[in-house]
């Protein structure tokens, strides 16, 4: 029958259509269950390590540093370098290449790393920090931090450039500015490095002289950078993908963030200052690096010193007529100096081209505080610029201001000392002032001549290296309140900094009274080193930011997000220190626009969550004025488009999509051609 | 543990399996029909024994160790009971199905027989409960590791792809089992089916003593195998004939229209 036949037919197709789409429900099927998190065959294989940093690829105008996995991840069987000897296993001896290189901090050298870095049996490298920090001091960073960028050069000085007089950073192996083709972690947590080391000498170990045997313990590392080359061609890529792609793949973000500043007399920002007001300008870095990415503790390089800074700031407000002093004080706390002057170059940037409130006219003199909190023998250096000395106006300028200093020192535990007037300035951003215009200006440094700090800009930079010291047993409050002997002796530069400042501005009184508070100075250290979640930053921030202070180190990289938490704390600190409750509501608080006083234009209103009564859990919030602000700090070269700039910096961070590592144990080859040939059979 | 281990793996256990699906079942769409409703049986089975277990481990504390081993098996077992009902099920629907075709048909005579059902419905079944079976441990053959970090065997793949051969072999013999079983009402068979899963599925818990599963479970197989193979009305002569390599009846049903006499064939 043809109904018949023609329904066998149609029943023929449905036949196979179903079972094409079995098929297709089947490779859905295996496709999807690779995608579940966490099922449990994937933890019977795998065991994650969570607390690791990772070290990412960094490029400028012309290199590229950092490190760089390949695009599935990098996989080598583990061996545990414990000593110089146990090298010779991967480099050489070993039977099962390429190796995953598990190294004790101790022996993250310049020497073994360039070993490694030659050698193609290596597939990467995870360092275990070393508990406590190496006593031989260890400095990624370069011997000439900033090289370049500052204000010595050919033209310049030429005696003082490339650290002809001075290696400021002699400790510095460069490690951090070298180019690695395999990832680099770091493992942060003990815990972690005693699994891989247990995992390693129960399969890796090679017993009694003979070939370990499979099954191996192996690690993968996945830390895959999308940019390369350098900046340009970063750059250029980036710029092609927003312009003609539908969905940007862009590969590489200028490092940029905010300088946060703040004047002792508030200034109104919309329009530029008179033009005979003069300004003195105290600064300090807010940020530091190290070889890893967001490990940045930056205690003697930046946080004590920024520390400092805001406890001058408070001693300074605190005093009753600075209202009336002839020149105001604008307290600058520059982001990015880590990598060729982010912050300052912007600031110098925007003051040429009229777009900040000061002009470089404006600035009377420059105090920049570098890293005091190593002073040796309550010693602080003072540097200056030997070629701007040599101008007439200049120099007695100069010696104002270091007589001013000294002055202050009397009758406090600092001794004030020039360093010789031969001497240039060490790494600071008053170097990029002076390559903009001659102005009188000092640099404190606890240091003479080369740094005292035998871990600048590394991951060992932390409270131990500041010498903070608490009693055991002491709960997270009263931690928090303890007053550490870093404290007092930073409390005491921050005093010294404060009554020169005034006597600098043009204040006549008696400065005896100027005095910072060693407590506020031990709870900003214990803030910004130890723990951001303490209850006074809790006090102090707006209330909807959750996710600023954390339980975890507090680090101090610039990053390529805007606002890091560092730049949002010191904002709010400062807002604190030197602010002014006032009686407003929080609608009044928020809009000050809405009622109209030619006041409300000089001040910025932050409303505030307020610390919480003991007896209640609720909190009294209130309304802060302040004279704090936020500016761009992003190097001019990315505004300019001048991705090849030799002038200002130019640094860039790779993109990647996922970074983990993970340890799991590998088969044999001779496992796997077995399975083959059963399955062959099989078939 | 790379490409090597993912194919190994899947041909050992899918492999006899697609080729006897790829020799017996994919050239007639009525079969593939049944295969693929067969597996979805099977499926919907699955769905309703992993939601009762699912139901009982959320409702029990997560902490008790002995708690949860105990609901696993009776997860288990409420599992086997509940795809041996389902296979029942199918097999009332295909009865049923019979009926209808024999309806539809020319000459009176279904073009399918029961037995043939029986075999696809089992296969369909295996084929589904081997999919499930193996799948997710295929999806993590393909990363570069294998078993064995917290000291599980290192068979571990291996040793799943063989027994999903065995239970996919064994659902298609306990299809032909069961349904003949319903067929001529001898009920005996259809518990020797549901007890034979029971004991499959309970040795499964000596696992990592794989020897104690697999080695057991083969032997009910070839069992199972020899006794579908009789009750299909095989004979050790076809057997010996096939051996020798003499080709079989090509294996789809042959119409037997009236005029044809098969005893006067010969």
């Amino acid at each position: 029958m043809a109904a018949g036949a023609g329904w066998r037919m149609g029943a023929g197709e449905r036949g196979r259509r179903g079972a094409e789409t079995l098929f297709r429900g089947l490779l859905f099927c295996v496709l999807g269950c690779g995608f579940c998190w966490g099922n449990s065959v994937e933890r019977k294989i795998y065991i994650p390590l969570n607390k690791t940093a990772p070290c990412v690829r960094l490029l400028n105008a012309t290199h590229q540093i950092g490190c760089q996995s390949s695009m599935n991840g990098d996989t080598g069987v583990i061996h545990v370098v414990e000593k110089a000897q146990d090298l010779k296993w991967v480099l050489t001896d070993g039977p099962h290449p390429p190796y995953m290189v598990l190294l004790d901090g101790e022996l993250f050298t310049r020497e073994l790393m360039l070993q490694l870095k030659g050698s193609s049996r290596i597939s990467g490298l995870a360092v275990a920090i070393s508990k406590p920090s190496p006593a031989q001091g260890f400095s990624p960073g370069l011997k000439c931090p900033n090289d370049g960028f500052g204000v010595y050069s050919n033209d310049y000085g030429p005696q003082y450039a490339h650290c002809n007089w001075t290696a400021w950073n002699p400790l510095g192996n460069g490690l951090a500015y070298e180019d690695f083709n395999f990832p680099i972690f770091l493992l942060e947590d003990a815990n972690e490095t005693q699994v891989i080391k247990q995992c390693y000498q129960d399969h890796n170990l090679p017993q009694n002289g003979s070939v370990p045997e499979y099954p191996l313990c192996a690690m993968q590392l996945f830390a895959h950078m999308h940019a390369v080359t350098n900046t340009v061609t970063c750059m250029r890529r980036s710029s092609l993908q927003t312009a003609f792609s539908l969905n940007p793949e862009e590969v590489c973000d200028a490092l940029s963030d905010y300088n946060v500043w703040s004047t002792l007399k508030p200034i109104n920002t919309s329009s530029k200052i008179n033009p005979l007001d003069e300004v003195i300008i105290v600064a300090t870095r807010i940020d530091s690096h190290s070889f890893f990415w967001n490990v940045a503790p930056g205690a003697e390089s930046a946080v004590a010193s920024f520390v400092t800074h805001l406890a001058a700031a408070e001693a300074l407000h605190k005093v009753p007529d600075v209202q009336m002093l002839p020149r105001n004080i604008m307290f600058t706390f520059f982001q990015g100096e880590t990598f060729d002057y982010i912050g300052s170059s912007r600031m110098v940037y925007d003051m040429k081209m009229d777009k900040f409130p000061i002009r470089l006219d404006n600035i009377h003199s420059f105090l920049e505080l570098s890293q005091v909190a190593l002073r040796n023998s309550s010693v602080l250096w003072v540097h200056t610029d030997p070629v701007s000395r040599r101008n007439d106006s200049i120099q007695p300028q100069v010696e104002t201001l270091v007589e001013a200093l000294i002055n202050s020192s009397v009758g406090a535990n600092v001794t004030l000392q020039e360093v010789g007037q031969s001497q240039p300035l060490p790494p600071s951003s008053f170097q990029r002032f002076l390559r903009a215009k001659s102005i009188p200006g000092v640099v404190l440094a606890d240091h003479r001549t080369s740094f005292q700090n035998r871990y600048y800009q590394s991951m060992y930079d932390t409270a131990e290296n500041i010498l903070m010291k608490y009693p055991e047993g002491l709960s997270p409050e009263e931690t928090l309140d303890y007053v550490t002997d870093t404290a007092k002796s930073l409390a005491e530069v921050a005093t010294v900094v404060a009554r020169a400042l005034y006597q600098l501005a043009g204040g006549t009184g008696n400065t005896s009274a100027i005095q910072a508070d060693p407590r506020t100075v031990s709870r900003m250290l214990y803030g910004f080193l130890i723990k951001t979640n303490n209850s006074w930053f809790q006090s102090i921030i707006k209330q909807d930011l959750k996710g600023l202070l954390g339980d975890e180190l507090p680090q101090h990289y610039i990053a390529v997000t805007t606002l890091v938490n560092t730049t949002q704390l010191v904002q709010y600190v400062l807002a604190n220190l030197t602010g002014t409750v006032v009686n407003f509501t929080k609608e009044e608080c928020l809009n000050p626009e809405k009622t109209p006083n030619p006041e409300k234009e000089m001040y910025v209103y932050t409303w505030v969550q307020g610390s919480r009564d003991p007896n209640s859990t609720s909190r009294v919030p209130f309304c802060v004025q302040s004279t704090v602000h936020l500016t761009k700090a992003a190097s001019p070269a990315f505004e300019l488009k001048q991705w090849g700039s030799t002038e200002y910096s130019t640094w860039t961070e790779s993109r990647w999509k996922d970074i983990r590592a993970r340890i799991f144990l590998i088969a044999s080859k001779e496992l796997e051609s077995t399975l083959e040939a059963i399955a062959e059979a099989d078939i | 543990m790379t490409l090597a281990v993912f194919f190994g793996c899947s041909f050992i256990a899918f492999g006899p399996a697609l080729g006897l699906c790829l020799f017996s079942v994919v050239r007639e769409p009525l079969r593939v029909i049944i295969l693929v409703a067969g597996a979805f049986f099977w499926l919907v089975s699955l769905l309703l024994s992993s939601l009762v277990w699912f139901i009982a481990v959320k409702a029990s504390d997560p902490g008790d160790e002995p708690l949860q081993k105990g609901l696993l098996i009776f997860g288990v077992l409420f599992s086997v009971l509940l795809q041996e009902a389902f296979r029942f099920l199918y097999y009332k629907l295909l009865r049923k199905a019979i009926e209808g075709l024999v309806a539809l048909s020319e000459d009176g005579c279904s073009p399918i027989s029961i037995q043939q059902m029986a075999y696809v419905a089992g296969l369909g079944f295996g084929l589904m409960s081997g999919a499930f079976s193996m799948i997710n441990l295929l999806a993590d053959a393909l990363g570069p590791g294998t078993v064995g970090i917290h000291g599980d065997s290192q068979l571990y793949f291996l040793t799943s792809a063989f027994m999903t051969m065995v239970m996919i072999f064994l659902h298609t013999f306990w299809g032909i089992l069961f349904f003949h079983g319903c067929e001529t009402q001898r009920w005996w068979e259809m518990v020797a089916v549901i007890f034979t899963h029971l004991i499959v599925s309970g040795l499964t818990f000596w696992n990592p003593l794989y020897l104690g599963s697999l080695i057991p479970s083969y032997l009910l197989m070839f069992a199972t195998a020899a006794w579908a193979y009789v009750l299909s009305g095989g004979c050790t002569q076809n057997l010996l004939r096939s051996l020798q390599g003499e080709y079989l009846v090509q294996p789809h049903v042959q119409r037997r229209s009236p005029a044809r006499d098969p005893a006067s064939e010969g």
